[in-house]
């Protein structure tokens, strides 16, 4: 038995990671390090309006008088911002009309990461923006969507010909002040998605971003803004790889949210950065502010997450309950594998009345990962009736990784209802041998457990992101029985 | 002013408070514990009084309780009243040893002569003097200095307080009862340092008791080593009952061998600030480590629970539940910690914290948490924060019981899962009655008290 799950272990954490090419594409950089010059030669490389460079020049000077933020539980090693690359866009016209006019290495690229970028795979049913390095290179399904009124385009494009949505929103959820790597994304972001649903339409298709860092020594720093109007409805997807790298790279990003009255925001992500190899070699830092606002009464926002992927993820995405009776929910699923470490949760504030929300959170730890979970449920004084219900397990597999968990609750009203709970603990024997009787192996065994306990969570995601992160846990964790 | 400066000048009043007296504290206690003074001085330079910024000290602001004027009684003899006039413990047929505190000091004039032999109980001063060898073995050696600018402070002025040591394999059939008076005519900051040895396969049961007799306010740091050897069994109970307007923080540092057994229950029934600390180490395989804790507040009361179980050895079992009541403007706050490092397999380790808010301005803050490095571990962790279930409420005002009656029924029977681990039945049925009136608001007093706190 023992010899035997050594040899699934070796063999799991052998395991290549699956979208580590390169491209070899042109790529335009810019030099590394950050000053303020470096923000104007981005801001003026995407010509962008004068608030932009005002934006990105204010956040900057916020950031050059901040420090690293120490606090999580994650072991990071200095990173020297002065040796980042902040601005990588792959050379080619910088707005394809078509997808002719796409580099088509950049479409091979994206054929091998399975992503529905060519408009014939309508059938798949997904708006696609793809972000190469820093740069948009493709917003499928644009035409479609403009029939509806939806705006759902590269974040420069939304600067140049959306500016008053652009002003109203950028900053209202994720101010430039708000954390060290936030005023750092405000002030050096280069693209991201931009999404727009006008008053009483339901996006009829998913849409979906796919985030992938080719160049070497950039940082790939996106900002994606969603508004959701009243009555409004929209699925969000976010995809992301990297190249497999010895160095570390950054990824410092920044999601914002806006619901107004009776909106539903639905935000799913498939995180797959490069982990790094099993000595903890390379692999993304990947230190995200995501937040939503349910601005308006009867909103909604549902985060779903599988982190599998980066050397280090560092994210909360949150929900802030300001309208009376909206919902905000976290359903994550955590893997930590090798030397990976994630420390990550959610914050749930509510101020609106008979708020409610849902926290699940599934952690699982392998190998030398460590895996922290981090939440708050915060109940301001005004909000009564609020509900929360949160639930956060740790599964452990393997001797030397852990699991925390760091749960906050604070409660200033009495009419609240607050629940929390955990546990932490290993794949039984028991479950093990009982799958083992029916004829299914160790690795089987395993990968049916971890796929059951994770199920609550993967059954939130989109279909076509179900099937995806279902294999992704397979092939972090099948076999590795602790 | 910001916090952080009055944090600042509050340190340094502290800093010249030992610089005044530390000739007085050094000559006149005993050398084993004037060796740990300098590095606690030290410490305590470093780390100061912990604000908010303090992950430990989040929810509590310490130092809004520690400021004011106070004045401090360093005397090893303090002045010669007689307690045993004006207070009694009046739980009826409680039989136990009594020790008497006074201000922080062993009253000169506790007699048990039926103690059992080889059972020490004595005052801290005299212990560090007259046997040495244990007290070199024990004490300053759970605490250190070095993690809480508060530990650096009771280290620092520690001059007395209770002394107990059990030899192995003995067993005291009654309890030790240590009744904490804090008696003034003036305002007070009280310094208590206790050490426990309870030698291997021992036995014995601890009640502390901290009562307030005068309308004054005092600010107590009190801190308790307890060292449980092998195959020990340890029991503290702890009633706290002060007056609203003292501020009591307590530390209690529980150091387990191979199979001993300790278990706290913590009852803060009344006080302005209460603080408690509880840390324990599991330091042997097949430890068993239970705390509780039931806490009431009310009008301006802050109280807050901090829990540390460390679990260093394999085998190890811990519980921890805790339950608070709060009404009026009372905050609570809860900070549980369970750390199982990674040689520390089959550990089993559990903690939940419930607690009742009854009114609009009472506040709850929880933080359960887990630090697991150990992959063959079963631990879980529970919080709740509500009010009363309307729906049990229902049910008994349908079978026509009061409001009134009804919510005192439900609160009572939230508490009871506390009170329930108390194995001193005599003890156990006062406290149901005290909770019970002090859930009615009836301040609850010992009765033949005559100090009529406010």
């Amino acid at each position: 038995m023992e010899n035997s799950q050594e040899q699934i272990l070796s063999e799991v954490t052998g395991s290549e990671y699956k979208y580590g090419f390169t491209t070899d594409i042109e790529t335009e950089l810019i030099p590394a390090g950050l000053n303020e010059d470096i923000i104007r030669m981005i801001s003026a490389r995407k010509n962008e309006p004068e608030f932009m460079l005002e934006f990105r020049l204010k956040a900057y000077r916020h950031w050059k008088t901040m420090e690293m933020p120490r606090w999580a539980h994650l072991n990071i090693p200095p990173i020297d911002f002065q040796q980042i690359i902040y601005y990588a866009a792959p050379k080619s016209r910088p707005n394809p009309k078509s997808l002719d006019e796409v580099d088509p290495e950049l479409l091979r690229t994206f054929e091998k990461l399975g992503i529905p970028l060519e408009e014939q795979k309508q059938l798949a049913g997904v708006a696609v923006d793809v972000v190469m390095d820093s740069v948009s290179v493709k917003t499928t399904f644009k035409e479609t969507l403009a029939e509806l009124g939806v705006i759902f385009c590269s974040m420069s494009e939304a600067i140049r010909e959306h500016p008053d949505l652009v002003k109203k929103y950028l900053g209202s959820v994720v101010p430039y002040t708000d954390n060290f790597f936030a005023s750092l994304n405000s002030a050096v972001f280069s693209d991201g998605s931009f999404c727009y649903i006008p008053k009483g339409v339901r996006c009829p298709m998913e849409l979906s971003t796919y985030f992938r860092i080719n160049a070497a020594n950039t940082g790939q720093f996106e900002r994606t803004l969603i508004v959701a109007e009243d009555d409004s409805y929209v699925s969000y997807l976010e995809g992301c790889t990297a190249p497999m790298r010895d160095e570390h790279q950054l990824h410092a990003a920044v999601v914002e949210i806006v619901a107004l009255d009776n909106a539903e925001v639905k935000y799913s992500t498939v995180q797959n950065w490069y982990p790094g190899d099993k000595h903890g070699q390379g692999g993304i830092y990947n230190f995200v502010t995501k937040r939503g606002i349910c601005k308006g009464d009867n909103s909604k926002i549902s985060w779903t997450q599988v982190e599998t992927g980066s050397a280090i993820t560092w994210k909360y995405p949150s929900c802030i309950l300001k309208g009376d009776n909206s919902v905000g929910e976290f359903y994550s699923v955590a893997v930590t594998n090798n030397f990976q470490q994630a420390d990550t949760g959610t914050k749930m504030i509510h101020i609106g009345k008979n708020t409610r929300s849902t926290i699940i959170s599934k952690g699982i730890s392998a190998g030398y990962g460590q895996n922290s979970y981090r939440g708050l449920v915060k109940v301001t004084k005004n909000a009564a009736g609020v509900r929360n219900f949160t639930q956060c397990d740790s599964l452990l597999l393997g001797d030397k990784c852990g699991a925390h968990t760091f749960p906050y609750l604070e409660v200033e009203n009495d009419t609240a209802i607050i629940e929390h709970e955990a546990t932490t603990s290993k794949i039984s024997e028991d479950q093990i041998f009982y799958c083992n009787q029916r004829g299914l192996d160790n690795e089987t065994a395993v990968g049916l457990i971890v796929n059951g306990y994770a199920r609550e969570v993967l059954n939130k995601l989109p279909m076509e992101f179900a099937v995806e992160a279902q294999k992704l846990l397979q092939i972090s964790l099948e076999g590795s029985v602790g | 002013m910001d916090s952080e400066s009055h944090t600042y000048e509050l340190k340094n009043e502290f800093i010249k408070l030992y610089q005044q007296n530390a000739d007085f504290l050094n000559s006149n206690s005993g050398p084993l514990m004037n060796e740990f003074r300098p590095k606690a001085f030290d410490d305590f330079v470093k780390l100061g009084i912990p604000t908010t910024k303090n992950e430990a000290y989040k929810y509590t602001h310490i130092e809004e309780y520690l400021k004011g004027n106070y004045e401090v009684e360093f005397s090893v003899d303090p002045f010669r009243i007689n307690l045993k006039e004006i207070f009694k413990c009046d739980i009826p047929d409680l039989d136990t040893y009594v020790v008497l505190m006074l201000n922080g000091s062993y009253y000169y004039d506790n007699q048990m002569p039926s103690l059992p032999d080889g059972i020490i109980v004595c005052g801290l001063n005299e212990a560090s003097v007259r046997y040495p060898e244990i007290f070199r073995m024990h004490y300053g050696k759970y605490a250190d200095t070095a993690t809480d600018g508060l530990i650096a402070l009771n280290t620092l002025f520690a001059y007395d307080g209770v002394f107990i040591y059990i030899p192995d394999k003995m067993t005291i059939e009654k309890p030790l009862q240590i009744i904490n008076i804090s008696y003034s005519f003036r305002n007070l900051r009280i310094t208590r340092r206790n050490l426990i040895v309870a030698g291997s396969g021992s036995s014995c049961n601890i009640v502390f008791c901290d009562h307030t007799l005068c309308a004054h306010n005092y600010t107590t740091n009190s801190l308790t080593e307890i060292f449980a050897a092998q195959d020990a069994n340890i029991e503290v109970t702890r009633i706290q009952n002060e007056n609203s307007l003292s501020s009591h923080i307590s530390h209690t540092f529980f150091h387990q061998e191979e199979r001993s057994s300790v278990t706290s229950n913590t009852i803060s029934l009344h006080g302005g600030l209460i603080r408690n600390n509880f840390f324990a180490r599991l330091n042997g395989t097949g430890c068993e480590s239970n705390h509780y804790g039931l806490f009431m507040g009310d009008d301006n009361q802050h109280i807050a629970n901090f829990t540390y179980i460390n679990h260093a050895m394999p085998n190890c079992t811990s519980n921890q539940l805790f339950k608070g009541i709060l009404d009026e403007n009372a905050t609570g706050a809860f900070n549980g910690k369970i750390y199982v490092s990674k040689d520390a397999q089959k550990t089993l380790a559990y903690q939940k914290n419930s607690n009742l808010l009854l009114s609009p301005a009472a506040r709850m803050n929880s933080k359960p948490h887990l630090e697991i490095y150990a992959d063959d571990v079963k631990c879980s962790h529970g919080a709740t924060i509500g009010s009363i279930d309307a729906e049990a409420m229902f049910y008994l005002r349908s079978r026509g019981i009061t409001e009134k009656e009804a919510r005192q029924l439900l609160m009572y029977a939230f508490a009871y899962e506390i009170i329930n681990k108390i194995n001193i039945e005599v003890l156990r049925d006062r406290i149901i009655d005290l909770v019970d009136r002090r859930l009615r608001g009836e301040l609850s007093r010992c009765n033949n008290c005559h100090i009529h706190c406010q």
